[in-house]
């Protein structure tokens, strides 16, 4: 049983970046691959998604970068007592090095650094946090940053209308006598190819072909975009994701209704309505930004939680469980306690530096 | 367990512009004009939420009528 617990850690603050321009989902444009199957006004009803944050330019180091510089200002942390970054994405910068590392750089931490990526989708903010929670621990290490998010692909496509580009920062640290974070976590990977990007890997090295456009679903896409098999995901996270909070309820003891906030993965406004129904969730304690930013892979729980919660709950002590699931297949739910964390405003990112990047 | 009848009628309300009197247990769903995944996936949210079941993609797909389709739920239940 998958279930992990780390105490003497908190969250300090949450930060997330997301691209300036608004994509619209009522007004498509060219290259959105919008399917043939079903009118616009018929996606947003079922997906929940009117609008999403999307730019050509910027890459989900950018929007992490803009995220985490906000986020440590607001702090008040030194950048030399930062001493681990994880980067969660399924975009990063380059195929190698790791994003992380060239991050550290960027962001002017010390080389005195624990860097490393995490190469995870919709669950990966859990993934991460439980990542950063055990490096810090035991204490040597004080203050980590992880940052997650999906932005700019890595090969140009019609845009699926579901996704949104953002990219977030979580400050973690050592607090002696936190109660810190309880998770349970699983995989499937027998449906791998649920949700899978086919070509540029090495299983099947990008070639030609690669950019061939297929029809799949309805939509034209090619073979270094993601493709899903919507209705295996559905039926994937409307079950999954409540067996995942009741497990860990159920393991360490305490009822999941007690919760302030249930902070889930933003899959689609029709597969969390359901998971809240299943669990019987009061929706109140159940906030989404899906309408206005989509489904935006391992940034979805700490964009809810800045631009739904801020204001609300960062000076109280506030409980919450958060569930991350997707592609992998891979879920990941945690529980744990806010007091005293500091949420940033949203970043809006515009254009990065003019800097030289290979 | 619900009866194949009531079945049909939990699947007629599925649909928003398609007149229930057009659908029936031996309707072959997906030549319906209003049919597309996404109410494939409403079929699968009705599934957990009136019987229990989680159907994959291909019990959707592989259905043809909206009796095959019940006769995979009960199946399954």
């Amino acid at each position: 049983m998958a279930f992990l617990e780390f105490k003497n850690v908190r969250i300090a603050g949450v930060s997330a970046g997301v691209p300036k321009n608004v994509a619209s989902n009522l007004h498509p444009l060219d290259d959105d691959g919008v399917s043939s199957e079903y009118a616009p006004e018929a996606f947003v009803e079922t997906t929940g998604v009117l609008e999403r944050r999307i730019s050509d330019k910027l890459t989900t180091s950018d929007l992490c970068y803009a995220a985490a510089e906000k986020l440590v200002d607001d702090l008040g942390w030194k950048k030399d007592e930062i001493e681990a970054l994880v980067f969660v994405s399924q975009t990063a910068d380059y195929i190698l090095p790791a994003t992380a590392c060239i991050l550290q750089d960027r962001l002017g931490l010390s080389k005195e650094c624990y860097a490393e990526d995490v190469a995870l989708g919709c669950s990966g903010w859990v993934y991460g946090l439980s990542n950063v929670a055990s490096l810090l621990m035991s204490g040597t290490i004080k203050k980590a940053l992880l940052l997650c998010g999906d932005a700019k692909k890595r090969a140009v496509g019609p845009r699926d209308p579901l996704f949104g580009h953002a990219g977030t920062a979580t400050a973690v640290e050592f607090a002696e006598g936190a109660e810190g974070f309880r998770f349970h976590f699983g995989t499937d990977g027998s449906r791998y190819d649920a949700i899978i990007t086919p070509d540029g890997g090495s299983r099947n090295q990008v070639s030609a072909d690669s950019f061939k456009l297929e029809e799949i679903e309805g939509k034209k896409m090619h073979r270094m975009q993601t493709r899903m098999k919507g209705m295996d995901v559905f039926a994937f996270g409307i079950s999954t994701a409540p067996m995942s909070v009741k497990k860990l309820a159920e393991h360490y003891g305490f009822d999941y209704h007690d919760c302030d906030y249930f902070v889930f993965h933003q899959a689609n406004m029709k597969m969390n309505n359901m998971i809240v129904k299943l669990l019987k969730l009061d929706t109140e304690r159940v906030p989404s930004c899906m309408y206005n930013f989509g489904n935006t892979s391992s940034a979805s729980i700490p964009l809810t939680i800045v631009t739904q919660l801020k204001g609300k709950f960062e000076n109280k002590p506030t409980k919450f469980i958060c569930c991350g699931f997707g592609v992998g297949l891979s879920w990941g739910t945690v529980a744990f306690e806010t007091n005293n964390i500091v949420i940033s405003d949203l970043v809006e990112v515009d254009q990065m530096e003019d800097r030289k990047w290979i | 367990m619900k009866t194949l009848e009531e079945f049909v009628a939990l699947f007629a309300e599925l649909f928003d512009d398609t007149d229930p009197s057009e659908i029936t247990a031996t309707t072959v769903f997906h030549d319906l004009d209003e049919w597309s995944s996404l109410i494939g996936l409403s079929i699968i949210a009705m599934a957990v939420e009136e019987f229990g079941v989680v159907l994959m993609g291909d019990d959707v797909k592989n259905s043809v009528t909206v009796e095959d389709l019940y006769n995979r739920i009960i199946s399954k239940a």
